[in-house]
This record gives structure tokens, C-alpha cells and sequence, in this order.
């Protein structure tokens, strides 16, 4: 669970960072998502990084989805009989949301797959430059789908916000006064990554990226 | 004070149990909870009835046999108390009251309230002891521990084993246990020899046993009548990450 998070936690920090380039304008996000096809060109073939980049992703799914499943049945497992009345103490709301949060999450990824790498349901369909794909994605009229975004950008915050905690825990890092430090440091990274990724959706919606 | 109280009943192992209700009168707010359950189990005596099991032994909180899921939360909702510590005052009049076993696959319900508790000792049997050389017992001085050492390693050491922690977890994890045990030993010098096997050797037992896993939801620490921290799950972490396998 936590060495797999970490691989999508470093993924989603260039993902983020990729992103903001659109605030410079349309040839730097543009030349950007060429260069990541091209990185390493001529020594190593074309789509190099990303295609290391996707399997390793891909795998990193996989076995988070694997771990996150035999947790559940163990717990199951662990509790055939549930009880009859039972309070929270741990004030924990963010936790309740992890398991079904993380399937919105991947139901999210499928569509935001479609929607930009691959332009089915996309209106400007594959052969768009990116930029292009971004702005008629997000425009004004399709608000529901920036509404979607934005929804589920704030769940995969709430995942991260638990996420970034637990896997310090489960690695041992989060001892004594390393505890509170690293408690409200996957509180401050959740909401600075979540708000990164929201930026661009919200900005061609309201205009401000044409 | 009057209360309803909404009690698990079962007969034994292979029973399958039901909530049963039950008036409760005259309760002096000054009662302990298990005091409040002598009243009732009295009645049911005197009317024929079969008196409702619960464990408890020293009712001062230190020996870790009582507790039950009071209104949904181990041990009632008073922080850091055990339920024999745990006082009427703290009920309102007329309120009603639901009672249940710890549930957990490993903590099998033996009768009503008490469930066994077995699979925490062979957890200590597969690590939880040191190697002491047998003989004259050594002087105090002999061997230094760092005070902070001291403080952490007698923090893990207050856990009393009552399975709170295990009946509050969600994933029905006995993380806190284990691992409190695990960082009571392996803080001080006597425990080093068998550090690098203990979190292992224990880890290893209590996924045999059938409890969860641990996804630090935090329940264990906020229900530990000893409010031992999940400082000791990172140590366990540590401890089971660093040994080799």
C-alpha cells in the first residue's frame, strides 16, 4: 500500500507541475507533452519515458488495488459478526472515505483517460494538440465535466491526506515529535496538489485560458 | 437511576446470539458500570433467569480481564477508563443502553459478554519474552537504560491486554497490542537478542490468529484504556521492516 502510493504520489507531483504549464501559454504546454514523447531522443527510441512511465503506473495500480482488496477481506474476515451499534473515536471521516474514494478515483482515471490521452470523449477528438484537447475539454458549456473533475481532484485529496500519513506509518518514519510535522505536512500537500490540479480545469472554464 | 439496557445474549460458542433488553432500577450514580451489571444479574438470580457473563477481576482498572462495546464504543465513551472504572454518573437517567462483546474472529464469544482471549497469548508466546541468564537476581545499576528509554518502554509496558484496541478497529487489527509489546521489550537492553525475530516472530502469529490488518485509522489509541500511542505501531514497523526475513 505505501510503496505503491508513493510511486502514484511521485507520478501525480509532475503530473501536477506538467500541468500548470498551460499558464504559460499554448506552445509551452504544447512542446512540453512533445518533449515527454521525445525525452532521450536518439538514444533511446520515441515515447521512452512514457512508456516506462505507463507500465510502471500501470503495475503500481494494480498492486495498490491488490493490497487495498485483501485488506478489506481480512477485515471482513477479521469480524464475521458486525456490531450491532458502533461509534467512531477517531474522528477519522477521511478515513471512512478511502476504500469507496479510491474506486471514484479509479472510475475518474478511466475517464479522464478517454477524455485527454485518448480524445473519445474528448470534442476534439485524438489528433488535437493537447492544448487544444484542454480548452474545448473544459469550456464553459461542458461545466459538468469540470464539476466532475473538481469532485474528484477533492477525493483524491482526502485519499492523499490519509494516503501520505499512513504510508509514513507503515514505513516507521512517523515516531514521536516526527508525528505532528508529518501529519500536517500530508495535510499541506494534499490541499497544495489538489488545488494545482484544479487550476487548470477552473481557469478554461471561467476564461482566464483560452 | 433507571436505564434500558440492550444486552448480547448467547449461550455458548455455537449459539448464535441475540440482543436482549432488559430494566435496570435504583442505579447509584456512584456505581461503577460492572457494579451496575452485579444489579441487574442479582435480579435475574432472584427471577430464575440465567445472569448474564461478563469478565472482570481486579475492577481497578489494572488487570485488563473486563470490557465490552458500551454504546458502540470499547469500553464506554470515557477516555483512557476501563469498564470497571468506568462510573454510572456518566449515564443520563433513563437512557438506554446497548452492550456487546468485543467482536473479532480471533476473540471467539465464549458466553454473553466474555469472549476468549487466547489468541493474544500465543502472540506473547511467539515473541514476547527476553533470554535472562537464570540465577541471583543482578544489581539494580547493571545495566544503564537511557531515562527516555525507560519512559517510552514503560508507556508500551502499561498495555493490560484487555483487546480494546482489536474490538475498535475497524479492520479488527491487533496492531496496538502486538506492537506495544513488541516496543515495551525492544527499547530496553535485556530485549535486544531477540529484537530482530520478536516483530516478526509476533507479526506473524497475529495474522495467523485471523486479525486485520493495520491501516492506522487510529480507533486502537483513541479506545486504549492505557492510552497507549501509535508511536509503538511505528516502532513495530520498524522493528518488522529492519529484521532480516
Amino acid at each position: 500500500m505505501a510503496v505503491t502510493g508513493a510511486v502514484l504520489v511521485a507520478f501525480l507531483i509532475g503530473h501536477m507541475l506538467g500541468n500548470l504549464k498551460i499558464f504559460l501559454g499554448a506552445a509551452s504546454f504544447n512542446s512540453y507533452a512533445e518533449w515527454l514523447r521525445t525525452v532521450g531522443e536518439p538514444a533511446v527510441p520515441a515515447r521512452s519515458l512514457l512508456t516506462v512511465a505507463e507500465i510502471v503506473l500501470t503495475a503500481a495500480v494494480v498492486l495498490h488495488m491488490w493490497s487495498a482488496v485483501s485488506l478489506a477481506r481480512r477485515a471482513s474476515k477479521a469480524r464475521p459478526v458486525k456490531y450491532a451499534k458502533r461509534r467512531s473515536q477517531a474522528g477519522g471521516y477521511v478515513v471512512r472515505t478511502m476504500r469507496y474514494g479510491g474506486v471514484i478515483i479509479l472510475l475518474f482515471v478511466i475517464w479522464h483517460l478517454l477524455d485527454l490521452t485518448f480524445g473519445a470523449v474528448n470534442p476534439k477528438g485524438f489528433d488535437a494538440t493537447p492544448y487544444d484537447r484542454v480548452v474545448a475539454g473544459f469550456a464553459p458549456a461542458r461545466w459538468w465535466v469540470t464539476a466532475f473533475y473538481v469532485v474528484a481532484l477533492a477525493m483524491v485529496g482526502l485519499h492523499l491526506r490519509h494516503g501520505l500519513w499512513s504510508a509514513f506509518q507503515t514505513l516507521g518514519l512517523a515516531a514521536g515529535r516526527r508525528r505532528r510535522f508529518l501529519d500536517v505536512f500530508a495535510a499541506v500537500f494534499s490541499a497544495a496538489l489538489v488545488l494545482g490540479f484544479v487550476a487548470v480545469p477552473v481557469a478554461v472554464m471561467i476564461g482566464v485560458v483560452k | 437511576m433507571n436505564l434500558t439496557l440492550k444486552v448480547w445474549r448467547q449461550n455458548g460458542p455455537a449459539d448464535t446470539g441475540r440482543m436482549v433488553t432488559y430494566q435496570v432500577t435504583d442505579v447509584s450514580p456512584d456505581m461503577s458500570f460492572l457494579e451496575m451489571l452485579d444489579v441487574l444479574n442479582e435480579r435475574l438470580i432472584l427471577d430464575g433467569d440465567d445472569p448474564v457473563a461478563f469478565d472482570h477481576d481486579c475492577r481497578e482498572g489494572i488487570c485488563g480481564m473486563c470490557g465490552m462495546v458500551i454504546d458502540g464504543v470499547a469500553h464506554g465513551e470515557q477516555r483512557a477508563t476501563t469498564t470497571c472504572q468506568l462510573h454510572m454518573r456518566h449515564f443520563e437517567d433513563g437512557a438506554t443502553v446497548t452492550i456487546e462483546p468485543w467482536r473479532a474472529a480471533p476473540f471467539p464469544v465464549i458466553k454473553d459478554l466474555v469472549v476468549d482471549r487466547s489468541s493474544f497469548d500465543r502472540i506473547i508466546q511467539a515473541g514476547g519474552f527476553i533470554s535472562v541468564p537464570a540465577g541471583s537476581a543482578p544489581d539494580a545499576h547493571s545495566v544503564p537504560v537511557k531515562k527516555d528509554d525507560a519512559d517510552d518502554a514503560f508507556d508500551a509496558a502499561t498495555c493490560i491486554g484487555c483487546g480494546a484496541c482489536v474490538a475498535a478497529c475497524p479492520n479488527g487489527s491487533a496492531s496496538l497490542f502486538t506492537a506495544a509489546k513488541i516496543t515495551h521489550l525492544g527499547l530496553l537492553p535485556q530485549g535486544q537478542p531477540e529484537r530482530a525475530s520478536r516483530a516478526v516472530a509476533m507479526v506473524d502469529q497475529m495474522d495467523l490468529e485471523g486479525f486485520g490488518g493495520c491501516t492506522n485509522t487510529g480507533e486502537c489509541t483513541a479506545v486504549c484504556p492505557k492510552g497507549i500511542s501509535l508511536d509503538v505501531i511505528t516502532q513495530m514497523n520498524r522493528d518488522y521492516l529492519r529484521s532480516p526475513k
